[in-house]
């Protein structure tokens, strides 16, 4: 009565040809990564010192450390994060909740998606046209910022967008029928609950943002300065654009040097990540429903 | 809230011979084809009025109609005229107002992702009530009356949304309380309510009938029975004949469509 088929038996082959297929190709993701940190590790690990994260760089940069770099960076992150998260926020809160259907939120999303294709390059150029020039800001903090907040625009609005689309519409149908107001409704009921997922955008933005490097080229990083950022108006070093310039364009430098600006990079990205992973779970244990 | 309210309402409910609620000749579109046409009927004060009918009848366009919910619907359009303790809602300045105005309960009952005590307290507060003391209090009496607080008492900071079913309904009728409604508006609530539960909740409307007037939309006609002092009966997007209770049930019916229905019939 349960005996197997021949048909039963090419079925189960199949099926296990199918598992292990799908299983090498989701172990096949990982190596990439393993890979990469492996290699920084190895070769970069012994670059990493109190010196070189807190230091000056010394010798034509092929010496010291990456201090005002790494304080450029946090810097522009931070600037570009001021103008882009609330940007962003407010953006997808009109369009998600205010505006209905229609011709002129197509146009906007078109929009959207279309800045979201935009290579990092030209973006760079039109922060050189409208911040630097055409603004005056010259090349500084504000207009690499700027350059930067324009270009991660997308993804913030998009993650937002997504996450209030996920607080069902009863929540708000219930707080519409007791008089509240659009925003009353929103700031009550949909804003809290769309908070982990605005914060997930932001985490993409943050880690996108660090590693730029062809948007702050011509906008307000700078080659080298012995000198820290004192305010938005200054030029800054940044540590993605460093890393460019100590492994193409200075000669003489220690092998282990780049891989250490890569690792502290990286490193930046993974704290700053995993931080706001753990902000995230923290919210969506407090809110369920 | 109240002192605000009742001025844009322009009254203060004691003109007890005019209806509540004067709906003429409503008729409510999505798009082209009319949801319900043609309704003209009246809500009194302190009645318990059951709107019965099958699926797709318009019953839930009626209420939404009613409190002007047509504004955050997409494409719905009512025409005709219904008016609120005797003023046109359609030319009202503050719908907020009169929302607020109108406790509705829904037919799977919404617990929003608050704790127990900020679902109810919600209503005043969007009202403007800043006073911990005076929410205390809101929030007591409320559940009280909708025979949740025993239940609740000891954890009114957990969520709302974690609660049963029958307990999720009942504070969304504690959490419609706390509008100080004049008029409460319940849409089929016993469809995700176990029978006790449900029984609960009449008893509660039992006694709220004597502080408001309840509209209510069931699909349930023993429970029109149990509960409507008078009952409208909707088909297909028409009214079909509204009429006393009593009337209704015991055959005394105008259309021989409403006694089959209330028969089991069909529907």
């Amino acid at each position: 009565m349960f005996q197997a088929s021949e048909l039963n038996l090419r079925n189960k082959r199949t099926e296990s040809l199918y598992r292990t297929l799908f299983l090498v190709m989701t172990l096949l993701l990982i190596l990439p990564v393993l890979l990469i940190m492996g290699t920084l590790i190895m070769k970069g690990a012994s670059a990493i010192s109190w010196e070189f994260l807190f230091g000056y760089p010394k010798d034509g940069m092929t010496a010291g450390g990456i201090f005002p770099a790494l304080v450029g960076t946090i810097w522009l992150v931070s600037v570009a994060l001021l103008v882009s998260v609330p940007l962003g926020v407010a953006a997808a809160i009109y369009l998600n909740e205010y505006a209905g259907e229609n011709w002129f939120t197509r146009i906007i999303n078109l929009a959207i998606i279309n800045l979201a294709g935009v290579p990092s390059i030209v973006h760079a150029l039109f922060g050189v046209g409208a911040f630097v020039i055409f603004f005056g800001f010259g090349t500084s903090i504000l207009a690499a910022s700027l350059t930067l907040a324009i270009m991660t625009l997308p993804v913030v609005i998009v993650s937002t967008r997504e996450s209030l689309r996920a607080v069902p519409m009863a929540f708000r149908e219930a707080c519409w029928n007791m008089g509240a107001t659009r925003w009353q409704t929103i700031r009550r009921v949909v804003l809290p609950n769309a908070v982990p997922g605005i914060l997930t955008g932001v985490i993409l933005e943050v880690s996108r943002t660090t590693g730029e490097t062809a948007p702050i080229m011509f906008t307000g990083a700078a080659f080298f300065l012995p000198f820290l950022p004192e305010s938005v108006f200054d030029q800054t070093m940044a540590l993605s654009l460093h890393l460019f310039v100590v492994s193409t364009q200075v000669p003489n430098v220690p092998d282990n040097l780049p891989y250490g600006v890569a690792l502290v990079l990286i490193g930046m990205v993974l704290l700053m990540n995993s931080l706001s992973i753990a902000l995230r779970m923290y919210l969506r244990g407090k809110k369920k429903w | 809230m109240v002192s605000a309210a009742t001025a844009v309402m322009g009254g203060n409910g004691t003109e007890s011979a005019a209806p509540k609620i004067a709906v003429r000749d409503v008729t409510i579109r999505y798009g082209g084809t009319p949801a319900l046409s043609g309704v003209s009927l009246d809500v009194r004060e302190h009645e318990v009025f059951g709107i019965i009918g099958p699926a797709n009848a318009g019953k839930t366009s009626f209420l939404k109609a009613l409190n002007r919910m047509d504004m955050f619907t997409d494409g719905m359009k009512v025409e005709g005229s219904i008016e609120f303790n005797g003023r046109p809602i359609d030319r009202l300045r503050n719908v907020y107002a009169l929302r607020s105005r109108i406790g509705v309960v829904f037919p799977l009952p919404v617990g929003l992702p608050l704790t127990i005590y900020e679902n109810v307290a919600l209503a005043p507060r969007l009202g403007g009530m800043r006073n911990k003391a005076e929410l205390d209090d809101i929030v007591e009496r409320c559940l009280i009356r909708a025979a949740l607080w025993d239940e609740v008492k000891d954890r009114l900071n957990s969520l709302g949304s974690l609660l049963s079913g029958g307990q999720q309904q009942r504070l969304t009728i504690a959490r419609a309380l706390s509008q100080q409604p004049d008029v409460l508006m319940l849409d089929e609530f016993s469809i995700a309510v176990d029978p006790v539960t449900t029984m609960r909740i009449e008893d509660v409307l039992k006694e709220l009938k004597h502080e408001l007037t309840i509209i209510l939309v069931t699909n349930l006609v023993q429970q029109a029975q149990r509960l409507a002092d008078r009952t409208a009966f909707f088909l297909e997007g028409e009214c079909v004949e509204v009429g006393k209770t009593s009337d209704l049930f015991e055959g005394r019916v105008q259309d021989s469509r409403t006694g089959d229905y209330i028969e089991g019939k069909f529907g």
